[in-house]
């Protein structure tokens, strides 16, 4: 079965984000009631897998493997068959 | 070991920089140093056959997913077994900017318990946000374990310059005070930003090019013969790269970079062969 997964990769909460905070900034100053932004990173993996639970395993893989840090990313994700 | 008989790798992929320059560098110390593609070496499998090994700069595979993520672990997965031997067999290894976040990615630094499986730190997006490429000072801080900082005398404040967007030194925030404790106990920190007097940078830009946690330019393994570093050596090797040589006048052949690669020669030179 296909799945495509839709992984976001995000900073840790506690470590500065540079270039959330700039983004915040500028929203801010074109008058935008921002309060604060966050930066991740967002990538969409098509894979296959015999089942969800098989999907689910290999993407958590991946993420430790290669996408997200431990020191200092979370990552979170959504699959769907497709 | 005579000089004539080390010989030194320099790995390069895509995206690599400063490759002919660390070249140049080991090769004006009278050693033997080449440049060697990773799919050579892949191929060719002769890693044991080199004295020693430099990941360098650069912005391999264009800095994707995190700056020397990439590179690392195409590392682990195709020279896994071979580096690690390499590492743990005591042979020097230095990872310069790209090279550093290299070693970093692939459980090499910090190393507190051997190679890990997953990063035990990150370098990060540097703060103030964006490229920075300008000249630095740094503290050497390491009490003698290093074998790159062998013939840097203690608290020595060297110059050099760093070019890198991602080079703020992370660690988990829960953990920065018992891993700041295991890097002294085992006299890991070996390079700290710091200003023209040798007074910690403490965070402050630009003498801090990047926000590192506790200013750390530079780590090195608990056995002291991985090294890596923000700062480049290799462009602060002769006198006539550094940005004031023209005032210098003939008062220096050399700049500071070149004490790093002085120490692994000598080092080399004084195993005798027995690596």
């Amino acid at each position: 079965m296909m799945y495509r997964v839709r992984i976001e990769v995000s900073l840790k909460q506690g470590h500065s984000d540079p270039e959330g905070e700039t983004a915040a900034k500028s929203l801010q100053e074109l008058g935008y009631p921002v309060k604060a932004t966050h930066v991740g990173k967002v990538y969409t993996v098509y894979l296959s897998a015999d089942s969800g639970s098989e999907a689910r395993r290999i993407t958590d893989e991946m993420c430790r493997k290669l996408l997200a840090n431990p020191t200092k990313d979370d990552y979170s994700y959504a699959l769907e068959e497709v | 070991m005579k000089r004539s008989e080390i010989r030194v790798c320099v790995l390069r992929v895509g995206g690599t920089n400063c490759d002919a320059e660390t070249c140049r560098a080991f090769t004006d110390l009278g050693v033997k140093a080449e440049t060697v593609h990773m799919n050579d070496m892949v191929e060719s499998r002769n890693l044991p056959s080199y004295s020693a090994l430099v990941v360098p700069g650069g912005f391999s595979y264009g800095d994707y997913v995190r700056a020397g993520a990439i590179w690392a672990k195409e590392i682990s997965a195709k020279l896994g077994p071979e580096l690690k031997e390499y590492a743990e067999g005591g042979k020097p290894i230095l990872g310069i900017c790209n090279g550093f976040q290299v070693l970093v990615e692939a459980g090499l630094l910090p190393g507190f318990t051997g190679i890990s499986e997953q990063p035990e730190s990150a370098l990060g997006t540097n703060v103030p946000i964006g490229y920075y490429c300008g000249w630095v000072y740094v503290r050497h801080t390491s009490q003698g374990n290093c074998i790159f900082a062998k013939s840097i005398p203690m608290q020595k404040v060297l110059r050099m310059p760093v070019a890198h967007a991602e080079g703020r030194f992370m660690v988990t925030k829960e953990n920065e005070s018992s891993f700041l404790q295991v890097l002294h106990d085992n006299d890991q920190l070996v390079f700290r930003y710091c200003n023209e007097d040798g007074n910690p940078a403490n965070g402050r830009h630009p003498a801090s090019p990047n926000g590192a946690f506790h200013d750390i330019a530079g780590i090195c393994n608990p056995a002291g013969n991985v090294l890596g570093l923000m700062p480049h050596p290799e462009r602060a090797y002769y006198s006539w790269q550094l940005p004031d040589w023209t005032r210098l006048g003939n008062a220096m052949d050399y700049g500071d970079g070149r004490l790093l690669f002085e120490s692994v020669v000598r080092h080399l030179k004084e195993k005798n062969g027995r690596l």
